[in-house]
């Protein structure tokens, strides 16, 4: 007798595919080995922030999807896993001049970065995880502005292995600047590759659909679904939400500290606007939809690029889109369309299916 | 002393800003039960409008001030009209996304009508400054128009909301759509009126705001969109006098937190009193509890 093999396991799977097979797309395109399959210029600067937003997506849609509590301020954690990541690369840098350690310095920037964006999700998470709904919507966004301007008040630098921090500072720190405040981090070494943060994002998809298909998950799930009930089944129901958010939280600092180490960045970038984009991807992938998060985080960071064309009216369309898709998944009229012609699409396979047996 | 009292009076004259923009978010709330993103940028419209009228046009500032009301009722009338109505029935993060489509689409609209460059807003008001003790105090007279108007405003919409057939509408509206339908309310026509006067007051906050502040960008509405937003969860969202108490205790606490903490943290400081008193009052300062059923 055959095991039966779960729906779930194979719909994992496919993301997975996706995932992997979409790299070594990639890959060959920037070998550039076949004639006339080569990557722009533009999108190839774009592999790794990709990956990042696929990441920062992932991430959220466990916090706004399957824990069901809509949080505007993922973009804090991305800061300071951003910030941590540099501190600890640049700190080990300077610390062993001489050793040729550029992977660890990334697992170690990468590690530091979930650690302290996962320590302060626990941390904003006690009160955030109190209130209910938009309330709770809106003390993430204001959890995440207050990330923000604290960072845009700090400063660090290190000098031959030890570390000098400043917080609001007027004079300048001794030794090699780092962060500077409200300034572009300049002189990081970029240890980010395309490789490492595909890695990062099989991780990132690893530890979500796994903890979604545990007992864990299963709990998350159904103190969203009805809080009571839940509780009333001995879910202790603080606790899951929490560990949903701590992930989330975690996941969303190693892709920052994968930001960080690839681009020069500034406090201003991880605002309101980029918790909007990330939760963006994550609505027009499908609330809950791993896939979809990780399809519609791709898509919609390459967008910009494929309208630059459009010159100055890029951002207009990426804006008429947006808002054309968003009418067009929920209008009444659209969704009647849809369903005629997937009901289409079904009648002719299973006519064909039927030619076939017969 | 004196320097303490002139940051109240600015305070005061911010946070009369907030709270007519915090109106706005709360109406729309209250009503439609969303979160309009896109009114921090009716802000800015309404601003940047004025400002042709009377930088292209050589208006009156009054007759651009009339004239920024009128188009951006006609502008929220029509995005409700062209975006959220499609949406009745959708889920609200649907609705949010939209909202923040709307909102980038206004950004980029004026990017394209009016440049990245910041424009130089002269003040409407433009009275001169008044003097007190001797000279060591002044308060310019935008303030005290500022100030003056959240005044009328909010005279004028509490009796608008508690006196008139449509206030009643809306009010009914806001209790239980379905009922309200079944009692011969026409829904649809209430909530585009929400929305008309939402964003009436968005154009007179947009021209007040930029008389203070000289200043006007495509981003120019989003921050006080953001900060008018929390005023309104402060004092309880849905309520007009806790919009009232929340702008003004916003833009005091930002003022004096500028002033005495420091000028960098003013913003975190606001955001961290939001969060205290959300969670002592989930509620907001006025909110009203809902209990929970079983």
């Amino acid at each position: 007798m055959k095991r039966k093999i779960s729906k779930t396991f194979i719909n994992n799977l496919i993301t997975y595919a996706i995932v992997i097979i979409a790299f070594f797309i990639c890959k060959l395109a920037l070998s550039g080995d076949i004639e006339g399959f080569k990557m722009s210029r533009s999108l190839k600067g774009q592999l790794i922030p990709i990956c990042v937003y696929i990441v920062m997506a992932v991430s959220l849609n466990l916090t706004v999807g399957i824990s069901g509590e809509l949080s505007l301020g993922h973009a804090g954690f991305m800061s300071i896993g951003a910030y941590a990541g540099i501190v600890a690369s640049q700190w080990l840098g300077s610390a062993f001049p001489e050793a040729n350690i550029d992977v660890v310095r990334l697992i170690a920037a990468l590690i530091s970065g979930g650690i302290a964006a996962g320590v302060a999700g626990f941390l904003i998470g006690i009160p955030v995880l109190r209130l209910r709904g938009d309330y709770l919507a809106i003390v993430t966004l204001a959890f995440g502005e207050i990330i923000r301007n604290l960072i845009n008040c700090l400063y660090v630098s290190v000098e031959g292995g030890t570390l000098h921090t400043g917080f609001l500072l007027t004079s300048p720190l001794p030794g090699k600047k780092i962060i500077a405040g409200p300034m572009n981090t300049s002189g990081i070494d970029k240890l980010a590759s395309f490789d490492a943060a595909f890695v990062v994002v099989l991780i990132a998809l690893f530890v979500v659909l796994n903890l979604i298909n545990s007992r864990s998950g299963r709990a998350i799930m159904a103190s969203r679904d009805n809080r009571i009930a839940a509780e009333s089944m001995g879910v202790n129901v603080t606790k899951y939400k929490m560990m949903a958010f701590v992930t989330s939280a975690a996941l969303a600092g190693i892709a920052g500290a994968m930001y960080g180490l690839n681009t020069s960045i500034e406090p201003k970038k991880f605002g309101f606007d980029t918790s909007i984009l990330i939760l963006v991807f994550v609505v027009l992938g499908g609330i809950g939809s791993i896939r979809g998060s990780v399809i519609a985080a791709t898509l919609l960071t390459v967008l910009p690029e494929v309208l630059r064309e459009f010159g100055s009216y890029r951002m207009l369309v990426y804006a008429i889109v947006l808002i054309l898709v968003m009418l067009a998944r929920n209008s009444v009229f659209v969704k009647q369309i849809l369903s005629i012609v997937t009901g289409c699409i079904k009648l002719i396979f299973k006519r064909s299916r039927r030619g076939e047996a017969s | 002393m004196i320097q303490f009292l002139s940051h109240i009076i600015s305070g005061l004259s911010l946070g009369s800003i907030y709270a007519i923009i915090a109106l706005g978010y709360s109406m729309v709330y209250g009503i439609a039960k969303m979160l309009n993103f896109a009114h921090g940028d009716v802000i800015m419209i309404g601003a940047y409008v004025s400002f042709s009228a009377t930088q292209y046009f050589g208006m009156h500032p009054i007759a651009s001030v009339v004239i920024s009301v009128i188009m951006c009722t006609i502008l929220g009338i029509a995005i409700e009209g062209f975006a959220y109505k499609p949406l009745r029935k959708a889920t609200s993060l649907a609705v949010l996304i939209t909202a923040i489509g709307m909102s980038y689409l206004l950004q980029n609209l004026a990017l394209l009508i009016w440049g990245a460059n910041p424009k130089s807003f002269t003040s409407v008001v433009g009275l001169g400054t008044l003097s007190l003790f001797g000279g060591e105090m002044h308060i310019t007279s935008e303030t005290i128009v500022t100030v003056l108007a959240n005044i009328i405003i909010m005279i004028a919409l509490t009796t608008f909301i508690n006196k008139t057939k449509m206030g009643k509408a809306m009010r009914a509206v806001s209790e239980d759509k379905g009922a309200a339908e079944l009692m011969g309310i026409n829904v649809n026509l209430t909530i585009s009126m929400t929305f008309a006067i939402g964003s009436a007051l968005a154009a007179i906050a947009g021209v007040l705001l930029c008389s203070s502040y000289p200043s006007l960008m495509p981003t120019t509405g989003s921050m006080p969109g953001i900060k008018a937003f929390t005023a309104a969860v402060f004092g309880g969202i849905g309520s007009i006098p806790g919009a009232l108490i929340g702008g003004l205790l916003l833009g005091l606490i930002e003022i004096l937190g500028k002033a005495y903490v420091s000028d960098q943290l003013g913003d975190a400081l606001v955001f961290a009193v939001l969060i205290i008193v959300l969670l002592v009052r989930p509620a907001g300062l006025l909110g009203k509890k809902v209990h929970e059923k079983v």
